[in-house]
């Protein structure tokens, strides 16, 4: 049993440690690429692939911010990002404590049309909006990146089955002292679902920050373009030569930094939360 | 029993409004929306011109030429070929996070060192691991054929630089190793982790005291255990083929060579932006829906027969 164990554990660690080298090595290699400078990338010596940059071109990480506008864009990206965030959880919140504790007409007519679009794939929608935003002059906006992205089902969803687990007596005492349902939601509800609103930031903060088709359609001009579409546009500058591919490494890797060092620290929630959709 | 009263009912409006009001705005007009767009031909232009079936009929209709039966839409049914074919490396990527998901399984020192490396891929933004990975593909510089030609050297064979993603040949097995390594270690594999951690102990005691050895424990308890979780795995790892491609395509190939690597999702992009088709946009769109609607009800149908539950 132990010499059965012993062999379980080392089978283990060899496949996950294979895994991890299979996930770490292209990434090594961006950093590699990252630190050459444009002539070195494609001294490609067939005997001798280089790992370490010899010399060090650090040059790249400061060159990236000036070929393009990638302060702009990291601007744009965490403007949008937190506003959307704050506000999808915000909308989300209200109205699942409005399906889970109030009781009014309609209410499961609502709430089934909610869950009923949730399937529905985003381009079928995605068509429609964009032909509002046109309509709007929206066009090439923060209004236009914001506004559409601050509501969903899915985090009202999330929120109310967690907060349909919160024990009613807690707010019956609440309302013995006389609080309203504004304050119940404020002093009740939100603090024993820290946990869920967490998990769920995390979730939307994620999606926004990496979205992609949706800004592509919506801005145009570089003043209004978010990370990853800045990031596109700065290959497609590219488009009839061989790319610089240390800077272009460069700049991936600025765009890839912050979310790495949230990712670290916010682990938990975001483990949780993909459990949570696993449940459904 | 909480008796409804109006101030409830105005209570319960006002706080749903604020999502009330945007969920109306940016998804359900936008739905009956975007069926009706399907009905027209528009180029957002001139007005917009009302022609029925026509766009349907259009994508998935078929006309005889010579006695044989053309479709009349042939980019289409291509993309949609394009989009099944990718899909074919859905069960390796399932396999891979379950077998990695195991090994997570086992007491390992380091799961969160492990976890952060395998969810590298899923955390950063998808435009930079499709440049990193068109850099490693790069036909002439890259990592991989430099890969190659070295293990060729060193087999005193002359290996040629295999191109990744120029030839109709390999552009679809590039984007699906690319699809394998982004796919393996992120959520599928945490949600095979929490099944497996969700195993009665007792079922496998009860194993061991039959006899069983370790393959038998995993298909005889193990498997049929998580089988909830690998149909669901499963349900949206399918659902989301459907509507998936466009960034690889927009980033890595844009939808080339000869339209190998174009999907669906990426033709819809094509007809509402750079064609200007609004009104078949929407048609292809809808067809992707109604597929998506099929498989969820297939899933409501069926799901729960075809996986095992384990009742206390």
């Amino acid at each position: 049993m132990v010499y059965r164990n012993i062999l379980r554990k080392t089978f283990s660690y060899s496949f996950l440690i294979m895994g991890a080298v299979t996930m770490v090595l292209p990434f090594a290699w961006m950093v590699s690429t990252s630190l050459k400078s444009y002539s070195s990338v494609f001294i490609f010596d067939i005997n001798e692939i280089n790992w370490i940059p010899n010399p060090v071109y650090w040059k790249n990480y400061i060159d990236v911010w000036k070929v393009v506008p990638f302060a702009r864009f990291y601007f744009n990206s965490l403007f949008v990002c937190i506003t959307v965030t704050l506000a999808q959880v915000a909308t989300s919140a209200l109205a699942a404590y409005s399906f889970s504790r109030l009781k009014f007409p309609g209410r499961e007519k609502i709430f089934f049309s909610y869950l009923a679009t949730m399937m529905i794939p985003g381009s079928v929608t995605m068509i429609p909006v964009f032909v509002l935003m046109r309509m709007f002059g929206w066009i090439d906006s923060y209004k236009a990146l914001i506004i559409p992205a601050a509501f969903s089902a899915y985090g009202t969803f999330m929120l109310r089955q967690f907060f349909m687990t919160i024990p009613r007596d807690l707010e019956d005492a609440a309302k013995i002292d006389g609080c309203n349902h504004w304050s119940i939601f404020c002093k009740v509800i939100l603090p024993l679902s820290k946990t869920a609103l967490a998990t769920l930031t995390v979730f939307v903060a994620l999606g926004n920050w990496v979205s992609f088709m949706w800004p592509l359609l919506v801005t145009n001009s570089l003043e209004k373009r978010t990370l990853p579409v800045g990031l596109a546009y700065f290959q497609e500058m590219y488009q009839y030569a061989q790319p610089d591919w240390g800077l272009l490494m460069a700049g991936s890797l600025v765009t890839m930094i912050p979310i790495i060092v949230i990712f670290i620290f916010g682990q938990k929630f975001f483990v949780e939360g993909i459990k949570l959709t696993g449940l459904k | 029993m909480l008796r409804s009263s109006a101030k409830e009912t105005a209570a319960g409006y006002l706080f749903l409004l604020p999502n009330l009001l945007g969920f109306l705005v940016f998804t359900l007009v936008p739905v009956a929306l975007s069926l009706a767009l399907s009905l027209v031909d528009w180029d957002m232009l001139s007005a917009p011109k009302f022609v029925g079936l026509a766009n349907f009929v259009n994508l998935l209709g078929f006309h005889t030429e010579n006695g044989s039966f053309i479709p009349n839409d042939p980019l289409f049914w291509k993309c949609v070929g394009n989009t099944l074919f990718l899909m074919i490396i859905i069960p390796v990527e399932m396999m891979v996070a379950l077998l990695l998901a195991l090994a997570m399984n086992q007491k390992i020192k380091g799961v969160k060192l492990f976890r952060t490396l395998y969810f590298l891929p899923t955390i950063t933004n998808g435009v930079a691991i499709c440049l990193l990975w068109a850099w490693l593909y790069n036909y002439d510089f890259g990592l991989l054929n430099g890969l190659i030609i070295k293990l060729g050297g060193f087999l005193n064979l002359s290996f040629k630089g295999i191109p990744w993603l120029t030839s109709t040949v390999w552009s679809k097995p590039s984007l699906m190793i690319m699809g394998l390594w982004i796919a393996m270690g992120g959520y599928n594999m945490i949600l095979f982790v929490a099944a497996l951690q969700g195993v009665p102990r007792e079922l496998y005691e009860a194993a061991e005291i039959d006899g069983a050895d370790p393959w038998h424990k995993f298909w005889s308890v193990t498997w049929p255990m998580i089988s909830p979780t690998t149909f669901f795995i499963a349900i949206m790892a399918v659902i989301g083929g459907f509507q998936g491609g466009f960034m690889q395509a927009y980033v890595m190939t844009g939808g080339g060579p000869q339209r190998s690597t174009t999907t669906l999702e990426y033709l819809i992009y094509n007809h509402l932006y750079s064609w200007q088709h609004v009104g078949y946009a929407a048609s292809i769109a809808w067809f992707v829906f109604v597929i998506v609607f099929v498989i969820t009800l297939f899933n409501w149908r069926f799901g729960g027969k075809l996986v095992q539950y384990y009742h206390y």
